[in-house]
């Protein structure tokens, strides 16, 4: 079968196969045409028809989050390949590793201004890892071995493959043969950390007395949450975790400080302020982390585990650099630290986790906000996400999209597993939620995918609403409705005067319950405090449908903590009037 | 200070646009940029000056590194290397200034134009555009530095 004579399309399709893909995402047009004639005629790679490419490549992204194996999209030139842009853009920033294929107008079109051309490799090229301009048929299999290579290995990260519609001619058939392994001179990512850095990173943990572990998407790209678990078990040091890296120790456990930066706990954030020692693994310092660089966790010293070099020191400098995948340098640590008679001070030790508790207690999350009721009358945005986690007994997928609700989610369901917390973390983009969310259940079609969103987030990506349809996917779109784009008001509060500039939509919004319906789904509006629970019993137990629940949510609420810009990381606002300083 | 950066990449199309456009993306000027293929026709040897501390300079060569059509890269000032640069300046005939050059530079010589190669570092061509200025030369063009380094360390695939 391997050797048969194949199309650029057919080799395409096959190559595909031969790396696994069992699923694609895309949106059909004229230079795509022959790959999808092809699509038709093979029944190994099954193809889902989005709304718009954004959604395509959204979804591939949240397939590969939630799987940890390559997402692909399909998608034309022109303004096929402009609209993955955003796509790739926020795979891009969050190290996601997807393969995107657009085709492009024939060879000879190519710089004459024709129709439906784009320049696709230039105008993705500082939002790719890499890319490839097919210059022949015959050489697709051994570009999309090398893209799924690329993509997956090292520092993962999205792959476009820029296809002319006459490099996949049903006429012109070559001799398919696939590679059975690549191996690129200019490529070759770091795996084991030096291990001379690792025997000094364990002489810094022997002589820390206040020591976190900071860690981050990283971990979860590389499937090391068992080893990290390990780690910080092993030296019971207090744990925080990035917005990209929650779930890679258990958010239920009380060794865990919660989400640090910028909408970080208390706790989490004055550790880090407060540390001697920083353990950095998969994480990156960067500025919804540090606050102001200059003035970040001033008295720590840092051992920075990552697997790209040029993370390291790129914002912090590291006192002990580890350039390796997070799997191997945890496995050499916990290596190093058992084979030593390691010396910590308990006492000292002791001492930092109580502080660590005294602050958790002192100003930590609330996470009992159900047991208050409504609040003057509404719900908090924060009640309707406890909710949720009690629903779903904490075993849901979440995505979001960005903004409050995003930071809600984050900070109230505790996520105790790698990959079960899906986001735009790096690049923010709004209309994320739903399209990843379909990725994300066709990856697991038994399993609760709710992505947690706002009305202004919702909009941006409604009409996969109709691809959700089409395929039968149950996602549970939570709304957090305040009628307002609520993280831009709450900056409008706090450093604007309170003035709304062009962040209320003046009763424009739809009717959430009926657009819903309109596209087939159910729909349930929750305005009342005491309806809350039992829709949200209702909206979950409906396990074949998509359910829409529009909340209400009291427009005025704000995310706390808040890091106070251009200081550090102690500097927090915890509440309207009140702050840390 | 300035630095002098080398390095080999693929020689295929798309590649020196990712190098260039690494500098805009993350903000670091390019001073110079030479670029030629090498005897291995599959790779080219680009050559660039950038300004830079030690640390910007560091973030420079782990960015280039990580592209992926980059093979090799160097930054020629963490050891000692030879710099060397050629000019070429156009003068009126009859302000060409004959005392700051010998018949070695000249290149070409007719009743209105006299122009002169030079090689040279890069500081010594700033200095001769200086100790010529008073001729009013009517064009200078500069190549931009290469390097090489003066030990037997070579950037080469075959290490």
């Amino acid at each position: 079968m391997d050797n048969s004579y194949k199309s650029g399309a057919e080799a395409l399709l096959h190559s595909l196969h031969l790396e696994g893909v069992e699923l694609m995402f895309g949106y059909p047009g004229g230079a795509a045409l022959h790959i999808y004639d092809a699509i038709f005629n093979q029944d190994h790679v099954e193809h889902i028809l989005v709304r718009h490419e954004q959604g395509a490549v959204h979804a591939a992204d949240g397939y590969a989050r939630a799987t940890g194996k390559p997402g692909v999209a399909l998608v034309t030139s022109g303004p096929g390949a402009t609209n993955a842009i955003t796509g790739l853009a926020t795979a891009y920033m969050d190290s996601t590793p997807i393969v995107v294929i657009s085709g492009q107008v024939k060879s000879m079109l190519i710089g004459t201004d024709s129709f439906q051309e784009t320049d696709m490799i230039g105008v993705s090229r500082p939002i790719v890892k890499h890319s490839f301009l097919v210059q022949k048929a015959e050489d697709i299999p051994e570009i999309v071995k090398k893209a799924f290579h690329i993509a997956t290995t090292g520092r993962p990260g999205p792959v476009v493959i820029d296809v002319p519609k006459d490099f996949t001619d049903p006429e012109f058939k070559f001799e398919f043969n696939y590679p059975s392994e690549i191996n690129m001179r200019s490529y070759k990512p770091a795996q084991a950390g030096d291990s001379s850095r690792i025997k000094e990173a364990v002489d810094l943990i022997e002589n820390s007395k206040r020591p976190v572990i900071y860690s981050g998407g990283g971990v979860i790209q590389d499937d090391a949450s068992d080893e990290l678990i390990e780690f910080a078990k092993l030296l019971d040091f207090p744990i925080t975790n990035t917005l990209m890296g929650l779930g890679a120790f258990p958010g239920s456990d009380p060794q865990f400080m919660g989400m640090l930066g910028m909408h970080g706990t208390y706790q989490a954030n004055m550790a880090m302020h407060n540390a001697d020692l920083i353990i950095a693994v998969g994480a990156r310092f960067d500025d919804r982390i540090t606050n102001d660089p200059k003035k970040f966790s001033l008295q720590a010293k840092k051992i920075h585990i990552d697997v790209d070099p040029a993370s390291v020191s790129k914002i912090i400098h590291a006192d002990v650099p580890i350039v390796g995948s997070a799997k191997e340098c945890l496995s050499m640590l916990i290596q190093e630290i058992k084979g030593r008679d390691l010396k910590i001070n308990h006492a000292e030790l002791s001492t930092w986790n109580k502080q660590v508790s005294d602050w958790r207690d002192a100003h930590g999350l609330n996470h009992s906000l159900l047991e208050l009721g409504p609040q003057n009358g509404k719900i908090l945005p924060q009640q309707v996400v406890q909710s949720l986690y009690k629903e779903t007994e904490g075993e849901a997928f979440v995505t979001s999209d960005v903004g409050q609700h995003q930071m809600f989610a984050a900070q109230y369901y505790h996520f105790d597993k790698p990959r079960q917390w899906i986001n735009s973390g790096g690049l923010g983009t709004m209309g994320f939620g739903l399209p990843s969310a379909m990725g994300v259940q066709l990856a697991y079609p038994d399993a609760t995918v709710a992505c947690v969103t706002g009305e202004g987030s919702i909009q941006m990506c409604i009409q996969e609403l109709s691809t959700c349809l089409q395929y039968g996917l149950p996602i549970k779109i939570i709304n957090l409705n305040n009628a307002a784009l609520g993280m831009v008001r709450q900056w409008q509060d706090m450093q604007y005067g309170g003035r709304y500039s062009s962040s209320t939509y003046e009763n424009s919004l739809p009717d959430f319950k009926a657009l819903a319906e309109s596209y087939g789904h159910i729909g349930i509006k929750v305005a009342k405090f005491e309806d809350l629970e039992s829709a949200m019993k209702e909206c979950i137990s409906l396990k074949d449908r998509l359910v829409f629940l529009d909340v209400d949510v009291d427009p005025n609420e704000h995310v706390y903590p808040m890091l106070e810009a251009g200081n550090s990381m102690d500097y927090m606002w915890l509440g309207k009037d009140k702050k840390t300083w | 200070m300035k630095r002098v950066i080398a390095l080999l990449m693929e020689n295929q199309p798309g590649a020196l646009s990712r190098v260039v456009g690494l500098f805009s993306q993350r903000g670091y000027n390019i001073e110079t940029l030479v670029v030629a293929p090498t005897s291995d026709p599959t790779l080219s040897r680009l050559t660039m000056s950038t300004e830079g501390d030690e640390k910007v300079v560091e973030q420079i060569t782990k960015q280039l590194d990580k592209l992926i059509d980059v093979v090799m890269v160097s930054d020629l000032g963490s050891s000692d290397f030879v710099e060397r640069e050629l000019m070429l300046i156009k003068f009126k005939k009859d302000s060409f200034p004959e005392d700051s050059f010998d018949e070695t530079n000249i290149v070409s010589n007719n009743e209105e134009i006299v122009n002169v190669q030079i090689i040279g570092t890069s500081s010594e061509l700033d200095q001769l555009i200086l100790d010529t200025a008073h001729s009013n030369p009517i064009e200078i063009v500069r190549s931009g530095p290469l390097g090489i380094s003066s030990d037997k360390n070579t950037l080469s695939i075959d290490n």
